[in-house]
């Protein structure tokens, strides 16, 4: 030990922060400037296009959380998006039209779930935690399918869009695009806030290695399973986006395989980074458009895409990015 | 005789047929550095591991500060102020030295269910971390990623973040494994500085550090006590020299 200059490895790990926070902004400004956009080219394709990621990537933002920063593989993360989904679609479709009583019902079931899931999960790690979210998931998926006075498997149509305190303001496109977007920016701050607090850093800690953090005096169960709520709530939250914006729940939006698409993003765009969910999960929706467009078959082209993100681009897209910016 | 502060009546614990822990008996007292050491595969880690809660004992109890601590959780006995330090080196690899120091230091200071607020950029916290660095000597490494320290490095963050979540006493599992004869020496005179602060439990294989801080020394073979008593007494203890003193340690002045 000296007090030589320090070698190697001394700047803080991760991409430099004001170049993330440069990313950040340049994407949700294009994401702005979208409704503009369609008014010329594209129209109400590339705004329901454009909502549709941005949901995806307040989901894959709050998955990240978990699966990035906390290390819990999270494979029923859609389940929550559902509950979000039909808590606001069986509210309408009983007459309850205002969002101030829809947003606590919504994110009190999200919570309660997240709640018995995790105190059952988080007894258990890797594959066992999997399999229990995963299975978790798996009723949500098939209670929804059964629910026959609410659509049943074919899902539910929503007749008329919620209230907000009184004014129609998702009644329009436009609303509903300011609205996700500023949901979009806000969870992608509090994520990031909660990352970098005490709590994310305990969160932190305990991937890296959970005995140690116990022996520290931290009950790493309790961290977890705050984290879990404050995910499940925030893709509930997703949940009554996407209720709005499509008009329409389904219990296919809690399926296995769109909890698996969410792992995806996450990986692909780079966990516990700064940008990657948000990045990879825009990417994700851009590429499905963009492919299936071409080719029913479009995964025979996505599935070596990201064959090849996963071999060469190590830190995912935006590891990707952090390159391209050049060595610190 | 001065308080004990640690006290562990009984404890007994076994691995399917192997009997690891056979009814021990043990005590700590406040201001002493009590070292434990016994021939490898002796039970002195599942040891530790018993009396910091990562293995629950199948029989028997420990007693910390008077209070029944046997069926507390690890992270419940830390906070109660058990501290340790681990033979492995166990820290975590992706933070800077600062950083694993300052999340032990968080423990003590309110609350960590704060969501909003940089905890990097907590000085009182930094600052807590900083002095328990100071006192391992690593100070100069604050900045740097904690996998990329040298091996004795690790050992001495073990030590500063077990310091650093200000316990009541040290369990410390081999604090010098796998460092050289001169980190070793270093070593030595920190334990011996926080000596004067904290109760040590001290399991060593390093002789010379036992012999020169230890104020008592129990020998553990295949679970058991088989000696205890001043470093004096032990040095000359038969079934202690049969069972695990070279004679060239005992020989030793």
């Amino acid at each position: 030990m000296s007090d030589e200059a320090q070698p190697l490895g001394a700047a803080p790990a991760g991409p430099r922060p004001a170049f993330g926070l440069i990313v950040a902004v340049a994407i949700f400004a294009a994401l702005a400037l979208v409704p503009l956009v369609s008014g010329v080219w594209g129209g109400g394709w590339l705004t329901s296009l454009a909502i549709r990621a941005m949901i995806f990537a307040i989901v894959a933002i709050s998955l990240d959380l978990l699966l990035g920063h906390g290390g819990l593989v999270s494979f029923g993360h859609s389940a929550f998006v559902a509950i979000g989904a039909y808590a606001t679609g069986i509210m309408i479709t009983e007459g309850v039209y205002e969002m101030a009583l829809i947003l606590p019902v919504a994110i009190g079931a999200a919570a309660l779930f997240a709640v018995a899931i995790g105190a059952v999960a988080m007894r258990t790690s890797g594959v066992s935690f999997i399999m229990i979210t995963l299975a978790f998931g798996q009723m949500v998926y098939f209670a929804l399918g059964s629910l026959a006075q609410y659509g049943a498997d074919d899902g539910l149509t929503l007749w008329s869009a919620p209230d907000v305190f009184g004014t129609s303001w998702l009644a329009s496109e436009t609303g509903v695009y300011v609205t996700v977007l500023g949901v979009l920016v806000a969870t992608w701050a509090l994520v990031h806030a909660v990352v970098g607090s005490r709590f994310g850093r305990v969160l932190r800690a305990a991937r890296q290695n959970p005995t140690r953090v116990a022996a520290m005096g931290y009950s790493v169960t309790r961290y977890r399973l705050v984290a879990y709520v404050i995910a499940g709530v925030i893709a509930a939250l997703a949940g009554v986006l996407w209720a709005v914006h499509a008009e329409f729940v389904s219990p296919s939006l809690g399926s296995w395989q769109r909890s698996g698409d969410l792992i995806v993003m996450v990986v692909l765009g780079g966990m516990a980074t700064r940008n990657g969910a948000l990045i990879g999960a825009l990417f994700f929706v851009l590429i499905e458009e963009a492919l299936s467009s071409i080719t029913h078959d479009w995964r025979l082209i996505f599935g070596p895409m990201l064959v090849l993100i996963a071999l060469f681009a190590r830190g995912g897209l935006a590891g990707l990015l952090d390159r391209v910016q050049g060595p610190r | 005789m001065s308080e004990v502060v640690l006290q562990l009546e009984g404890l007994r614990k076994a691995f399917g047929a192997l009997v690891v822990t056979d009814g021990v008996d043990l005590d700590l007292r406040r201001s002493e550095c009590h070292a434990l050491i016994g021939p490898n595969g002796a039970g002195k880690s599942t040891l530790i591991h018993q009396i910091s809660g990562l293995l629950s004992p199948d029989a028997g109890r420990i007693a910390f500060e008077g209070r029944d601590v046997t069926h507390l959780s690890q992270a419940e006995r830390a906070v109660a102020g058990l501290g340790r330090s681990f033979q492995i080196t166990s820290i975590l690899p992706e933070f800077t030295v600062l950083e694993n120091v300052a999340l032990a230091a968080q423990m003590r200071d309110g609350s960590s269910f704060r969501f909003f607020r940089p905890a990097a950029r907590e000085e009182r916290l930094n600052a807590r971390a900083m002095e328990a660095l100071g006192i391992v000597g690593l100070g100069p490494r604050a900045g740097l990623v904690a996998s990329h320290l040298s091996h004795g490095e690790k050992r001495l963050l073990e030590l500063a973040i077990a310091v650093a979540g200000e316990p009541h006493v040290l369990l410390l599992d081999e604090p010098m494994a796998g460092m050289g004869r001169a980190e070793s020496a270093t070593l030595t005179e920190t334990l011996r500085a926080l000596k004067a602060r904290y109760p040590i439990l001290l399991i060593e294989h390093d002789m010379e550090a036992v012999f020169s801080l230890a104020d008592r020394v129990s020998v553990l073979v295949a679970g058991a006590i088989v000696a205890s008593g001043t470093p004096d007494e032990v040095r000359v203890d038969a079934r202690a020299r049969a069972a695990y003193l070279g004679e060239d340690h005992v020989a030793a002045p």
